[in-house]
Formats: structure tokens, sequence, C-alpha cells
């Protein structure tokens, strides 16, 4: 436990309740496509939860987020209805983006999620640009850009938090360091001990935290928005935490040591939020309530989107362009 | 009044062009390195005057960070603004290609149509001022065979005027290039409220016996060619495509229909150019009707050269369009 001040009640109610959803939504995606039900590409994010409960408890709805293929948690936390969350997962024409999208390329401006991106480390120039928009439009907005620890050895990382800094960019630069770029530790491609001091290398208000530690991450979290917001620029946020299952399923992850994930599998930060909550005097029901309340909202999700229909073939001639194209 | 109209450079029109844009419009912003009156208005002072005129709020100078120039125009073009985005020479937008080619092109489709990215991106490029390799590519070909982009190149002053402006303003990521080597060459001056509407062509040229389809840099060389020909009694029709991506296959199709026959004229590298779409299309169309295979004219397969001799040898040239044209029509 951190020295950190236990979060209060009511935001660590909100925290678990995103979590929870996040983490049931991910052993459902799993088990769906494990059965076959699903035919997808999913990047697991068991064991992330908490880092982006946290954050996006922190932000409103209005505030924006860019993340990466990896981006359930985001997705989720800042509020995506399930419904319409799982039926692009699945393809279907009643998904956020008809369809069109996918699991890699989620967009759901209602809820402030603008990009989510396939390409490692590619969104931290856009999150600028969304940024560059709210200053220029005095709306007050942050902008929320979610990557791993990977992102930072790609060289929009350094241009994209150097131009965010230069400019004072409202921008919270959300690391989620899960010590593994795809199936490559941490310190086997990353000259730096931390990620922390890239940003303090470029001149950036930057810190470090357990980001499995709702209280912790939260406070970090609040503070760079408030930073944000008052207009001193951004934060790089280096959250540590970590990935239970290979980079997308169906990799064993067989280049994670067993001691580490034997540790890690200790550490798991669900179980943990969940003995704290029981610690703030909130009762088993209670917690039980969400949760089912929960479960429900997914079973629901995902009978949804195997029921909704896939979009008509000739849609790939709409968006490509203002104009639908000529077939 | 003079009764001849004003004559106004390139770089000029470019200019006039955005001063438009940006009284017309407060979402227009522009970024790019050096761009602002401080940093010089730009490396060819295409720029100079805005940032005094509009704010350095809106007419932003940049790092030397063509990923996050692009990057943070995408962004902004999401959320209702209308950037336009300057990459100092084309060769440099192959730092920004991720940006360019998998965002700003691809995320009105992803997003299934929920948002869009009105972005302009202006450059510029061109052989034939000794800049060797790395400062005079014509990358068109990538960009247009990239769904979702609009790509854009003026051949004279008021036309980059209506061009540009239509650029900004449209709903769609447009890049528009911009010929460094005719910067300075002059040209009538466009009415302020002339518009050129983005994917029609225009025909400066009538003729009967051919049509030399071209953009850019390629309809003066064309123009040269046609007037020279003319005195043997051939008569060439120019079509200046003005908007490469999504090209006016109408116009196009149209003339060639009436002449019977085609050469395609541009300064980029033949192989696998654009020249190679466009008679391709002709021949899916007309095939039966043509006087002979249509005739493409390119730079060659090479690096542009630095030395003047080889530069020169490299680069299309009028005596190659001359030789096309004599081929075809035999």
């Amino acid at each position: 436990m951190s020295d950190t001040q236990m979060a209060d009640k009511d935001v660590m109610i909100d925290i678990f309740t995103r979590a929870d959803l996040i983490m049931q939504s991910d052993i459902k995606f799993r088990k769906m496509i494990g059965a076959g039900q699903l035919q997808i590409v999913y990047y697991p994010v068991r064991g992330q939860e908490v880092v982006s409960a946290a954050m996006m408890a922190a932000v409103n709805q209005e505030d924006y987020l860019v993340t990466i293929y990896r981006g359930l948690h985001d997705q989720l936390a800042k509020g995506i209805p399930s419904k319409d969350l799982w039926a692009e997962f699945a393809g279907k024409m009643a998904g956020t983006c008809k369809g069109k999208g996918g699991p890699m390329h989620i967009t759901h401006p209602e809820t402030g999620v603008m990009v989510t991106t396939g390409i490692v480390g590619s969104g931290i120039p856009i999150a600028n640009g969304l940024g560059l928009a709210s200053q220029l439009e005095k709306d007050g907005k942050v902008t929320v850009c979610c990557f791993g620890d990977g992102a930072s050895n790609i060289g929009a990382f350094h241009e994209g938090l150097n131009m965010a800094q230069v400019w004072k960019l409202p921008v919270i630069f959300l690391c989620q360091n899960n010590l593994y770029s795809e199936h490559t530790p941490m310190a086997f491609a990353t000259s730096s001990e931390t990620i922390k001091q890239r940003g303090d290398g470029l001149g950036m208000r930057s810190v470090r935290v357990n980001g499995n530690d709702a209280s912790e991450m939260y406070a970090a979290a609040k503070e760079a928005v408030e930073y944000a917001r008052a207009g001193n620029g951004p934060t790089l946020i280096e959250a540590m935490t970590f990935r239970f299952h290979g980079h997308l399923l169906g990799d064993t992850g067989h280049y994670i040591p067993e001691a580490e994930m034997e540790q890690a599998l200790k550490d798991d930060p669900m179980p943990i939020l969940r003995q704290q909550l029981l610690d703030m005097q909130i009762s088993e029901a209670d917690i039980a309530a969400i949760e089912a309340k929960n479960a429900a909202i997914i079973d629901e999700a995902a009978q949804y989107a195997l029921d909704a229909p896939y979009p008509p073939g000739d849609e790939y001639r709409i968006d490509v362009l203002d104009v639908e194209i000529a077939a | 009044m003079s009764e001849k109209p004003a004559e106004i450079m390139f770089a000029q029109a470019c200019n006039m062009a955005m001063a438009k844009a940006m009284a017309d419009d407060p979402k227009v912003i522009l970024m790019g390195e050096d761009i602002a009156d401080e940093q010089g208005g730009g490396v060819f002072k295409v720029t100079l005057g805005l940032s005094e005129k509009f704010g350095t709020d809106r007419v932003r100078s940049t790092p030397i960070s063509e990923q996050a120039i692009v990057g943070a125009a995408v962004g902004s073009a999401l959320v209702g603004y209308k950037p336009v985005a300057e990459i100092m020479l084309m060769n440099f937008i192959t730092v920004a290609m991720d940006q360019i080619v998998n965002h700003a092109a691809k995320l009105r489709f992803m997003s299934g149509g929920q948002t869009s990215v009105p972005l302009t991106i202006r450059t510029t490029t061109g052989a034939g001022t000794g800049l060797g390799g790395q400062h005079s590519d014509m990358l068109e070909a990538w960009l247009a065979h990239v769904p979702g982009l609009k790509v854009v190149a003026a051949s004279n002053p008021a036309d980059a005027y209506g061009l540009l402006y239509s650029s900004i303003m449209d709903p769609n990521p447009v890049i528009f290039i911009e010929n460094t080597p005719t910067y300075f060459t002059k040209g009538p001056a466009p009415a302020p409220d002339h518009v050129v509407p983005l994917g029609k062509a225009s025909v400066p040229r009538e003729g009967s016996d051919i049509s030399l389809i071209t953009y850019g840099r390629g309809v003066g060389a064309s123009h040269a060619v046609a007037e020279k020909l003319a005195g043997e009694g051939i008569s060439c029709e120019v079509v200046d495509l003005r908007t490469i991506a999504p090209f006016d296959e109408e116009t196009v199709l149209k003339s060639v229909a009436k002449t019977k026959a085609a050469v395609v004229v541009h300064e980029a590298v033949k192989n696998f150019g654009t020249g190679a779409e466009i008679s391709s299309r002709i021949h899916e169309e007309l095939f039966s009707e043509l006087k002979g295979p249509v005739g493409r004219v390119g730079s060659g397969y090479a690096p542009v050269p630095f030395s003047p001799a080889i530069e020169k040898a490299w680069m299309f040239s009028e005596d190659d369009i001359e030789r096309e044209i004599r081929k075809i029509l035999g």
C-alpha cells in the first residue's frame, strides 16, 4: 500500500464498478472466442483494469481519449456502452463504427473516445491535436492518451511529447507499463530504466506510480487533470501494471518467466481493490450487487452482438470520402 | 484600371488563398516549420504576413517534427478545426506517412463516419533546381493510391488560389502539391471569390488530333509542345487534371473519345506513376477507338540526380512529349 491517502468511498466504488466491468468483459471475451462463438483478434486486458478505471474516474465524459489496440479497458472505463462496443468487436452494423473499425479501431465521440489505433505510439501526435483544439477553444477539456511501454521507443512518442511540452497542451500521456512490448521484455528493448525518465528528459512533468493501486493511480490522475485544466500543460504518468495473458489471444506468454507471472498473479489488482472496499465498510452485498449488475450488462451485450446483423457488403463504399464511392 | 488583368505569382496565390480561408472561417489554422512571420513566414515565404494578420495561435511555427505536425493537424481536425499543415518539402512526408496513410485517410471510414479529418497538407517539390535526391521527388502516386485522400496539383496561380481554398474547405484530407521551381512564375490574378472545385479537370486548350493529359508542371510543357506542333497542323488538346485523386475520368474520357489518342504527362518517375492508372482507364473504356496505345511521359527510373547535366537527362522534357505524340500519330 502506498502512502497516498485512500480515495473516498464514492470514488472507490466508482473505480471498482468500472474495473469489474472490464474484468468480467475480458473474461467473457476470452471465453466466447475460445468457444468459437466469436472469431476476432483480441488483446487481453486482464491485470490492467485498475489503471484505466482510476484514470477515467478522474475525467469527465466530454474529455477526450486516444488509445491503442489493447484498449478494451480504456474504452469501457471511459463509458462506451457495452452493447455498442461488443457489437463493434463482433463486426456488426450496430457497433460503434458500423463494423468498419473493429476491436483495433474503436471511435465513440459521445464518450470522448476519438481514436483507437493499431499502430503503436501513433496516437500520441493525434492526442496533441485534440489538446490543441481544446487550448484554442478554451473549453477546459483534457485529452488522455493511453499507450504501453513499447510506444516510448517509437519516434512519434518523442516528437509528440516534445511538442506537447513546448505548446503546454492539456494532454495526459498515460503509459500503462506492463513490462512487455508484445513478446519483448522492457529491459531488452528500452534503454532507460523508466519511462518517466524520458518525460523528465523532455522537460515534462512526469510521475511514476503503482497503477494497480486504485488510490495511488486516482491521485496521480486527478493531479494531472487539474494541472492540465489550469493551463500548465501535459503530464506523463508511468503507471506500473502487468498483463496476465499473452500479447494477443492465442499467445501463451511463454516468454514471461514463471516466477514473474506467479508474483503478478499474487498481486492481482482486482481482489486487492475488492478487499479495499470491504475494508472501507462497503458491504459484501453491495459489492456483489455491482458485480451482478455488470454481469447482466455483459450478458445482454454479448447476446446483442451475436444476434445483430452484419453490415451489407456495399457498406465499404460509404465513409471513404464524404460522398459515397461509385461501385 | 489597366485593361490587362493584374498578374500574381504562384506562391502569392497560395498565400492569398490561405488568407481568405482564415478570414472566412475562424477554424482554419496553419502549422508548419518556420511558417510564422518571426521565423520568416516559411522557407519559401508562402505564409509570410499571415501570423501578423491572424496571430500565432492560428499560424503556428512547429518543431522539426513531421509526425507531430500531421498528428496535431489530424487531432484538431477530428474536433472541428480545418488545419493546414505545411510539410516543407514533399520528401519529408515520408516521415509522416503513418499519420497520413493510417490515420488521416482512414479515420472517417474506420469510425463508421462518426469523425472526419478536414485537413490540408501543403507541400512543395520539383526537380530542376539542383537539390538532388531528397528534396525534389514527386510522390503523388503513393498518395493517390490510398483510399480516403484527395491529391491536388495546380498548374497556374489562379488555379492554385481556387484549388487551395477548396482544399481547405473540403471535408476530406487533401494533399496540396505546390511546385517549387514555378513558385515565382506569374499568371492572371483571380477574382477574390474565385473557387475551383476539387475533382474537376479543365481543358485549357482544345484540339482534335490527340489529348495531352497532365497536371502541375506538365501543363506548361504540354502547352509549349502543342503550340509548336500546331505549326505543323497537329492539333493537341490539353487536359489539366487539377485534382489527381479522385481524377476527373469523365472529362478525360470525353477528350480522348474525341481525339482518339492520348499521352499522359507528368514529372514523377514514369514507372508505376499516375500515368499508368490513367492510361489503363482510357484503354479499358476506349481501346477499340484508339489510334494507338496511350503514351506515357515521365521522368527516369532513378532518384533525382544532383549534377545539372544528369538532372536534365533524367527529367521529363518537351522533347519527350513531342516524341511520344509523333510515335502515336505516326
